[in-house]
C-alpha cells in the first residue's frame, strides 16, 4: 500500500473485452489492492455517459489515480487524459491498461486464461498509477517566423502559403537561383505545366512578398534552441553570417537523379542518355529531337535504373522512386506529338503509374508505344555495334523470347537518391532512415514532422514524390508550422528523462548517451550532477541503460514503476 | 504434466510505444493467437531499457523476457539497434554473473505492421525456453 486513492475502470467495450474476458473478476480483484478505492464496470467506458459517471467519482472519492483497462492506449490516452483533467486530476496520474488488443482479442479461445492475463495487466497498471506523480505540461512560447531551406517547388509552395498566414518567412537556397529541378524540366505530368514557367511564377509571386527573404547561396551552418524559438545562423555567398530566430523550420532540400555507374546498362556510351537529359532536351527544343544533328527515328526506356535494388547487394536503393514510370509514360506522349513516327520502346520490369497515373500509360499505349517486360535476373544489355545502339531485352510477356532492338537513344530512367546533406543533417539532427532520405516520424500518421519538434520534412527530402505529392507535403508542413507558430505557444509532453540529485555524482555517461545534447553537467550544492534539459529531451530513455547508480530517469517509466508492474505481473492469481 | 512442447513459459515482453507496440496490438486485432502467459510492459524506446529490468523479471519468476526492438524504424535513435543490442548483452551478463542462463533473454526487431512476426517470435521462445531447465533451476 502506498496510501493513493486510485480508481479502476473496466471496460466491456460492448462484448469486445466481456465476451472473452470476465471482467467482473478483474474488478473484484483489482478491488483488492490496498491503494484502489473505487471499481466500477463500464460497458464504453469512453462514451460521454461513462466518462461522466467516471469524472463523478474521482471528484466524490477525492481519487488521485485512475486505472482505466479498456483498448489500446494508442486509440484513447487522449480521451482519459482530457477525462482526468476534467474532473481536476493530473492527466499524468491516469494509465491505460490494455486488455483489448492484448487481451481479449488475442486469447478469445481461453476465457480463464485471458481473465487471470487480465487480473495480472490491471494489477500492473495499478502499481504504475500508485508511484505516479503530478506532471506539467511546459508551455513555451513560439515565434512566428519561419526557415524554409530549399527554393524548389515544395520549398517556394511553402514558403508563399506561410507568407499568406502571415508568417515571415526565410527562404534559404544553396544553389545561385530558385527552382531546383522542376527549373530545368518542361513539360510535366500530369497536366502538361512547363517546369520552367511554373518556377518562374512562383518566384515571382515569393519576390513580390514583403514577409519572404531569399538568400542565394546561402547555407544553414548552426541551430540551437528548442521549437517556437530556435536561433539559427546562415552562411551567405560573400561569407557573411546571419543570425536569424525562427519558430519553425521547414526541410525542402529534394533529390539527386541517380547516376548510373560507367557501363550500368550501357551508361557512357554515345546515345545513353538519362531521363532527366531528355526531359532537358525536350525542354530546349520546339522541333523534332535530334542527337549528335541526326533525327532521332526511336527511343528504348529502360526502366528501374537506380530504384528497386535487390538489399542483398548492399544498397540503399531498394525503393521505389515512384514518379519515373508517370514521367517516362508522359513524356512519351510528348515525343509523339513532337513526331509521331518515332517508335518508342519500354522496357519495364512492373509499371507503377498509380492512381489516375494510369491514364498516362494508355496514352502512351494509344500512342504507339510498346511496353517490353524485363526481369530483375535478367536486365536489358545494351551495347554498340557498328557504329550503332543494340539493346537485347528478353521479353516476359513473350515467354522469355529474345527481342533485339536497334534505336538511335536509350534513356535509362533513373530514380531518385538522397541529397548529400552530411553538414545540413549535422546542424538539425534530424535521423536518415535506412534509404537515406530524412526520416518522418510515421510515414502515414505524422508523414511531415520529425523527432525534432517544429523541424518539418517535405518534398522529396522525405522521399521519392512526383511535384504535386511534394506541393502536397509542402502544404501540410504549413498546416504544421502555422497551428505551432499562429497560436503563439506551445505545450510540450513532460514526459522526460528526470535525475536524482540525492544518486547521480555526474560521470557524465548520460550526457555521452544523449543524442539531443539535452544533459548538462550542474553545480548542486558541493559537487556536480546531472540536469536535464526538458524541452530538449525526447523522453527515450537512451541515459537510462547509461547510469550506474540508477539516478536518471523517464517519468512515467522510472525504476520503481517498471520493476513494481514486474512484480505485479509475476504476482501468482488466485 | 506438461511438456517441452504443451508448457508455455511466461515470458514478458518489452514493447516500444510507438513502434513494436503496435505490431502487438495488430496481433490482438487480427485474432492471431498467442500465449496468454506473454505480458507486455511498453516502453518508449528499447534503446532505454534498463538492462536491471530484465534481470530483475527472470528473478521475479518470468522463464523469458523479449525485447520486441524498434529496429532500424526508430524515429528517436538513429542507432538504436546497436543500443537495444547492448542493453541485452549487458543483461545476459548481468543473468550469467547470477547464475542465470543468458539464454532466458531475446531481441528481435517488430514493426508496427509485424503481427505475424511477433507471434511467430512468441512460439519460438516459448519452446525454447520450454526446452531450458525450470527458471531458478539454473542458479
Amino acid at each position: 500500500m502506498t496510501g493513493r486513492k486510485l480508481g479502476v475502470v473496466v471496460c466491456q467495450c460492448g462484448g469486445n473485452i466481456s465476451d472473452y474476458v470476465d471482467v467482473e473478476k478483474v474488478r473484484a480483484e483489482a478491488a483488492k489492492d490496498g491503494d484502489v478505492v473505487s471499481s466500477q464496470v463500464q460497458m464504453f467506458a469512453c462514451s460521454d455517459a461513462a466518462q461522466q459517471s467516471v469524472i463523478q467519482e474521482i471528484r466524490e472519492k477525492k481519487l488521485d489515480g485512475i486505472v482505466v483497462c479498456s483498448c489500446s492506449p494508442k486509440l484513447h490516452t487522449a480521451t482519459f487524459r482530457a477525462m482526468a483533467e476534467r474532473a481536476g486530476l493530473n492527466p499524468y496520474e491516469y494509465t491505460q491498461v490494455n486488455l483489448r488488443e492484448q487481451c481479449s482479442w488475442a486469447h478469445t479461445h481461453d476465457r480463464a486464461a485471458a481473465t487471470e492475463k487480465g487480473v495480472r495487466l490491471v494489477r500492473a497498471g495499478i502499481a504504475k498509477t500508485a508511484l505516479s506523480q503530478p506532471l506539467e505540461k511546459m508551455r513555451v512560447e513560439t515565434l512566428p517566423q519561419t526557415l524554409v531551406i530549399g527554393a524548389g517547388v515544395a520549398g517556394l509552395r511553402a514558403a508563399l502559403a506561410l507568407s499568406d498566414l502571415g508568417i515571415s518567412v526565410h527562404l534559404v537556397e544553396k544553389a545561385d537561383h530558385p527552382g531546383g529541378q522542376v527549373r530545368r524540366w518542361g513539360t510535366l505530368f500530369p497536366n502538361d505545366k512547363v517546369g520552367q514557367a511554373l518556377i518562374e511564377d512562383l518566384v515571382g509571386r515569393v519576390t513580390a512578398r514583403d514577409n519572404i527573404m531569399l538568400y542565394l547561396n546561402s547555407e544553414l551552418v548552426e541551430k540551437s534552441g528548442r521549437v517556437g524559438a530556435f536561433s539559427v545562423t546562415i552562411r551567405a555567398a560573400n561569407g557573411e553570417r546571419i543570425p536569424l530566430n525562427v519558430g519553425a523550420i521547414v526541410v525542402a532540400t529534394g533529390f539527386e537523379p541517380y547516376t548510373p555507374a560507367p557501363g550500368e546498362f550501357g551508361a557512357g556510351l554515345d546515345g545513353v542518355i538519362t531521363l532527366p537529359e531528355l526531359k532537358e532536351r525536350l525542354a530546349a527544343t520546339a522541333g523534332p529531337l535530334t542527337h549528335r544533328g541526326q533525327p532521332v527515328r526511336s527511343i528504348a526506356y529502360v526502366y528501374c535504373v537506380g530504384s528497386r535494388q535487390p538489399a542483398e547487394e548492399g544498397t540503399r536503393r531498394t525503393y521505389c522512386s515512384r514518379y519515373c514510370c508517370s514521367a517516362t509514360s508522359h513524356l512519351a506522349t510528348v515525343v509523339t506529338g513532337l513526331d509521331p513516327k518515332i517508335h518508342q520502346f519500354h522496357l519495364f520490369r512492373d509499371v507503377r503509374t498509380y492512381g489516375k497515373y494510369e491514364a498516362l500509360y494508355e496514352r502512351a499505349l494509344k500512342s504507339g508505344s510498346l511496353f517490353l517486360r524485363y526481369s530483375e535476373e535478367d536486365p536489358p544489355a545494351i551495347t554498340r555495334e557498328n557504329g550503332g545502339l543494340v539493346v537485347r531485352v528478353h521479353d516476359r510477356l513473350l515467354a522469355g523470347e529474345e527481342v533485339e532492338i536497334r534505336p538511335d537513344l536509350v534513356v535509362l530512367v533513373t530514380g531518385m537518391v538522397p541529397r548529400a546533406n552530411d553538414d545540413l543533417v549535422r546542424v538539425l539532427k534530424v535521423p536518415i532512415g535506412p534509404d537515406g532520405f530524412f526520416r518522418e516520424v510515421h510515414v502515414k500518421l505524422r508523414p511531415v514532422e520529425t523527432i525534432v519538434d517544429g523541424v518539418y520534412i517535405v518534398g522529396t527530402a522525405q522521399g521519392p514524390k512526383n511535384v504535386a505529392e511534394s506541393v502536397a507535403t509542402a502544404l501540410a508542413s504549413v498546416s504544421k508550422a502555422g497551428a505551432l507558430l499562429l497560436k503563439g505557444y506551445v505545450d510540450l509532453d513532460p514526459l522526460v528523462a528526470r535525475v536524482d540529485p540525492t544518486r547521480c555524482t555526474w560521470c557524465g555517461d548520460c550526457q555521452t548517451a544523449c543524442p539531443y545534447g539535452a544533459i548538462d553537467e550542474v553545480e548542486y550544492g558541493d559537487r556536480h550532477i546531472a540536469q536535464v534539459n526538458a524541452v530538449l529531451c525526447k523522453g527515450e530513455g537512451a541515459c537510462v541503460p547509461a547510469c550506474a547508480k540508477a539516478a536518471i530517469s523517464v517519468q512515467g517509466y522510472t525504476n520503481e514503476q517498471i520493476t513494481s508492474m514486474i512484480d505485479a505481473l509475476a504476482k501468482e492469481v488466485a | 504434466m506438461a511438456t517441452a512442447d504443451t508448457r508455455s513459459p511466461r515470458i514478458l515482453v518489452f514493447s516500444t510505444n510507438a513502434i513494436s507496440d503496435m505490431g502487438i496490438d495488430l496481433a490482438g486485432s487480427a485474432h492471431m493467437a498467442y500465449s496468454p502467459s506473454v505480458q507486455v510492459i511498453p516502453v518508449p524506446c528499447s534503446g532505454g531499457i534498463n538492462p536491471a529490468w530484465i534481470v530483475h523479471a527472470v528473478k521475479a519468476g518470468f522463464e523469458g523476457v523479449f525485447v520486441a526492438a524498434d529496429g532500424a524504424e526508430c524515429a528517436l535513435l538513429s542507432d538504436c539497434v546497436s543500443r537495444s543490442a547492448k542493453v541485452v548483452e549487458r543483461a545476459q551478463e548481468l543473468l550469467r554473473a547470477d547464475g542465470l542462463d543468458p539464454q532466458r533473454v531475446k531481441m528481435a526487431a517488430i514493426c508496427s505492421v509485424c503481427a505475424e512476426p511477433f507471434v511467430n517470435h512468441m512460439k519460438q521462445f516459448g519452446r525454447s525456453l520450454a526446452a531450458l531447465p525450470m527458471a531458478g533451476a539454473e542458479a
